[in-house]
């Protein structure tokens, strides 16, 4: 077969760079002018999850968080948030805005519009 | 080669059947033919090309054949037979290089052509060649195909080492074999978790100890920098922290990619993978794919169980009774002889998940399943796999699983037997002489006994029969016993670490040592944690009593640290930090300070406050500043302050006798000397020394850790102090005449303190707990002890007094202190 060239980078995802720029079990930065400073987070298992770094309770960023499973803990207060959605874990509430990204031959790439918009937030109904 | 002529193709209107050509002679291609043959044999016109120059195999099989446990006619899955008899025409050894879709045709490497009214695609995959210099060595090989096994099976005749990079699925078959094939096998695996993919870090650190044993080196973390080579031949492999293996083949397997190349030329729609409906219909609507080359709702497959649904779907397509693949839930078994690992779905965790994790430490077991809204989601599996299929069932079923949840993580037999589903009934019917506890030969009957004799609680129980006192594995039962016997009447036992655990912090120190255990995936698994990874409460706890009972052996694990422990500095509500440089005793000087003012002004620091513990404290650094903070003031002979961590904070002093006119003894100057002996030393929490030059006591020694009073006979040694949320004056712990005496009890208390404190207990509560009269006796009972809880110290510290910003400041783990990009949005930018 042909030798694979990597599958073209459309202006719908946003390469910011390989992967192994973390450390698995820990989190990295990625300020946007004019916008939310987005934490990119990579799991024990590998797994990457882009938030923006702040915790729903008093801002703290969650970058700076402890990671276990898909589970950060804020550095200021121990809320436990999830990587998967941003929301509060147990008896907390609140919701942390997500950006979708996926990792594609080592490379990590966030959804452009959500990355430059601010995230995602969970409807409503997810965050009750 | 029986290729047709094509002229026949392009008259082929007036044929009666439609051409199908096969784009792979692989395990994809040839079962969706067989699938069309079994529909409608008499369909179509087909056409295979295959890139290797032989028949259909097995190509998952391949490990057998590697391991020397199979031969190549073995895992044939159609041979030449299969062609002649559904008369398919079979292209070998000639890839397709082009698709023309204005012409329906393709081309190959030869230049044969075939027209086709449908095309199906099923490229599979590519290995991923990792980027660095020397990958293209002779000797650097992947693990595709059999030319792959064949070059592995020549270099492995000369014996020799082998390094394979990649500690996934497939590198650890690839090791397997050259292993058994006599060669000394290194796996380098960039993930801190082999099998990382499918394994949680538990399962993941069995199987690198079961490897490990078996004679194979397994380097985790392992980032290779180079492949080295000599005459074009590979020599060795180098990592980037300059390590250097020898090597007289690489083995390369560290992911595969989808082969999209073809199709992406060709102006079919790709991602990851070429983009299919449920139908495997491309962007082209007369071309189709199936297998690893395809993109189906966002998911690419490398595992062979998809493909059969794929090509069902397919087929169906194909011949006209359309019915629609909705994706693949797949599990994985290691194709390794004697090692029994499974896994399946999903079990990273997620909102609304439950763990439940069963460890038998005596077995070399762990299995945990994770539910979801009442469905099992997922399952990881090592050492015994006999319920790996049933999981899997439940799990591609989405049964409602509510009915047996108590008894799911004991498998088919238990869960669905006839036993009522209670664990307590479970082990009412155990007979009196079933063995509860496999450690020290202990009976049911032995254990019932002992509760009607007075043990109300599982503390009593452990230390009176000692039932579940060594590995624990057997708690659940003794506490289902302790309930069958005593109803409401058990007693809460002591308070366990975190809900990871059953064990309380006391039993986990206690057995760490016992049992000599050196890593925290290691603890976890020998104690029976009913979480993979822990929590953010027992791992820092873990880290520090590792730390503590292996000075210079244990490695440090950042991950289990709180951010300041990591930033090496302490995080304000703001997210940016406070630097503390540290003023031994509480002197500076004039340089000092002139840094100091330095600092605050370059990096604009809004506020400098004079601390507690007699030094400043510089608010406002950004977390990507602090390397070059650290080195403005590392430059001026300052190193850092541990204002952050678990661990010696300050020794706050007066002036004493060189300047007061009370002090009776030189005050100041031991404090220099007691900071010098203990700062960066790693506590439960975090500790404070004082040194009063008299008992007007003005450096408050008194709600110290560690206070000293000088007096004209000597020094009198206060211990369990605290100024903090619950005032507590000290202990006197005793009274002494040198000064070499009071370092030399200082270093055996914090010695102390270190080995049997709880995490986050400072000395206070410890020592409201303990009682002064423990700690005496503990120190002065034999009277060797002192020198030797000293000496522990000592020998401890050798490893510590290293300061970790003059590290950081030299670029170490510079990851930690900078962004991986920024991002400017175009219409920010300015205008060109």
């Amino acid at each position: 077969m042909t030798t694979p060239k990597s599958g073209p980078i459309t202006g719908k995802w946003l390469d910011i760079g390989p992967v192994t720029q973390i450390e698995p079990g820990s989190a990295r930065t990625l300020p946007v002018a004019g916008g939310e400073e987005i934490a990119v987070f990579r799991t024990m298992q590998s797994e990457c999850y882009a938030l923006i770094n702040k915790c729903p309770h008093k801002q703290g960023p969650l970058s700076q968080g402890l990671v276990h499973g898909s589970v950060v803990t804020c550095p200021l207060h121990n809320w436990n948030i999830s990587l998967k959605t941003g929301k509060a874990l147990g008896d907390d509430e609140g919701c942390v805005p997500t950006i979708p990204m996926r990792v594609d031959a080592g490379r990590m790439l966030l959804l452009r519009e959500a990355a430059i918009g601010g995230g995602i937030i969970a409807p409503a109904d997810e965050v009750a | 080669m029986n290729a047709p002529a094509s002229f026949d193709a392009q008259s082929g209107s007036g044929g009666e059947r439609e051409r199908l050509i096969v784009i792979g002679n692989g395990m994809a291609g040839c079962r969706a033919i067989e699938e069309v043959l079994e529909r409608d044999p008499e369909r179509y016109d087909i056409v295979i090309f295959g890139a290797e120059p032989r028949v259909n195999y097995n190509r998952i099989m391949l490990s057998p054949v590697l391991a020397g446990e199979k031969t190549f006619d073995e895992i044939v899955i159609n041979g030449q037979d299969w062609y002649d008899k559904n008369t398919i025409t079979l292209v070998s050894g000639d890839p397709v290089q082009k698709i023309d879709r204005d012409r329906k045709m393709v081309v190959s490497v030869s230049g044969h052509t075939e027209y086709y009214d449908r095309l199906l695609i099923a490229t599979g995959s590519d290995p991923f060649i990792i980027p660095v210099p020397g990958n293209d060595l002779s000797g650097v090989v992947t693990f595709r195909d059999l030319d792959d096994v064949d070059k592995m099976l020549a270099a492995a005749e000369g014996g020799g080492n082998a390094v394979v990079i990649g500690g996934g699925l497939l590198g650890l078959e690839a090791a397997h074999g050259l292993s058994l094939r006599g060669m000394n096998v290194t796996v380098l695996h960039l993930m801190p978790t082999l099998m990382e993919r499918q394994l949680d870090e538990a399962a993941g650190w069995l199987l690198k100890e079961e490897l490990e044993r078996r004679g194979q080196t397994i380097r985790i973390g392992a980032d290779t920098q180079a492949i080295l080579g000599k005459d074009g031949h590979v020599s060795g492999v180098q990592l980037k922290d300059g390590t250097e293996i020898e090597a007289d083949i690489v083995v390369m397997a560290v992911g595969i990619r989808p082969s999209t190349g073809l199709a992406s030329s060709a102006g079919l729609d790709t991602e990851r993978g070429i983009m299919v409906d449920d139908h495997m219909v491309t962007s082209d609507p007369a071309i189709m794919a199936v297998g690893e080359c395809v993109q189906h709702r966002g998911a690419c497959y490398g595992l062979v169980a998809p493909l059969w649904d794929m090509c069902r779907a397919l087929a169906d397509h194909l011949t006209d009774q359309p019915s629609g693949y909705e994706g693949s839930v797949t599990s994985t078994k290691l194709k390794v002889s004697g090692i029994d690992l499974f896994s399946a779905g999903d079990f990273s965790g997620s909102d609304g998940s439950e763990d439940i994790v069963m460890r038998d430490a005596s077995r070399g077991i762990y299995k945990r399943v994770v539910v979801q809204d009442n469905k099992l989601i997922g399952a990881v599996l090592y050492g015994d796999t006999a319920d790996g299929n049933w999981y899997f069932d439940l799990l591609k079923k989405g049964e409602d699983i509510s009915d047996i949840r108590e008894a799911l993580i004991f498998g088919q037999a238990f869960a669905s037997g006839s036993t009522s589903l209670d664990p307590n009934s479970a082990v009412a019917a155990m007979s009196d002489d079933t063995e509860i506890c496999g450690c020290n030969g202990v009976s049911k009957a032995k254990v019932v006994g002992t509760i009607l004799g007075g043990a109300t609680s599982l503390d009593a129980v452990r230390s009176s029969c000692k039932a579940s006192a060594s590995c624990g594995s057997c708690t659940g039962i003794v506490e289902s016993l302790l309930v069958l016997t005593l109803g409401d009447d058990v007693e809460e036992g002591a308070k366990t670490m975190c809900k990871c655990t059953g064990f309380g912090h006391g039993d986990v120190r206690k057995l760490i040592v016992e049992k000599g255990l050196r890593e925290i995936p290691q603890v976890m698994q020998e104690l029976h944690w009913t979480t993979p990874e822990g929590c953010s409460s027992c791992r820092p706890a873990l880290n520090y009593y590792l730390l503590c009972a292996y000075p210079g052996d244990y490695i440090d694990d950042q991950q289990s640290r709180f951010v300041n422990e990591r930033m090496h500095a302490n995080i304000q509500k703001d997210g940016t930090y406070s630097v503390v440089p540290r003023m031994w005793g509480g002197l500076t000087n004039p340089k000092e300070l002139r840094a100091i003012a330095d600092v605050v002004e370059k990096y604009d620091a809004p506020m400098v406050k004079v601390t507690g513990g007699q030094r400043l404290d510089i608010f406002g650094i950004k977390k990507d500043d602090l390397p070059a903070v650290w080195a403005d003031l590392n430059a001026a002979g300052m190193v850092s302050g541990h204002a952050y961590g678990k661990s010696l904070r300050t020794v706050k002093t007066c002036v004493g006798s060189e300047w007061c006119r009370f002090g009776t003894q030189d005050s100041t100057g031991l404090g220099v000397k007691l900071e010098h002996m203990t700062w960066g030393s790693w506590m439960p929490h975090k500790f404070k020394i004082a040194v009063s030059g008299c008992p007007r006591n003005c450096a408050e020694a008194t709600i110290k850790d560690f206070g000293i009073i000088c007096v004209d006979s000597g020094y009198e040694l206060q211990v369990g102090g605290n100024g903090g949320m619950k005032l507590r004056g000290t202990d006197l712990l005793c009274k002494v005449e040198t000064e070499q005496q009071v370092m030399e009890h200082c270093a055996a208390f914090v010695q102390l303190y270190r080995e049997e404190a709880y995490y986050l207990e400072r000395t206070a509560p410890w020592i409201e707990r303990v009682g002064l009269e423990y700690v005496q006796s503990k120190l002065f009972d034999d009277p060797d002890a002192l020198g030797e809880y000293a000496q522990r110290f000592y020998y401890s510290q050798s490893f510590c007094q290293d300061d970790p910003w003059a590290k950081r400041a030299d670029r170490e783990r510079a990851d930690l202190h900078s962004h991986i990009a920024e991002l400017r949005p175009l219409a920010l930018e300015p205008a060109q």
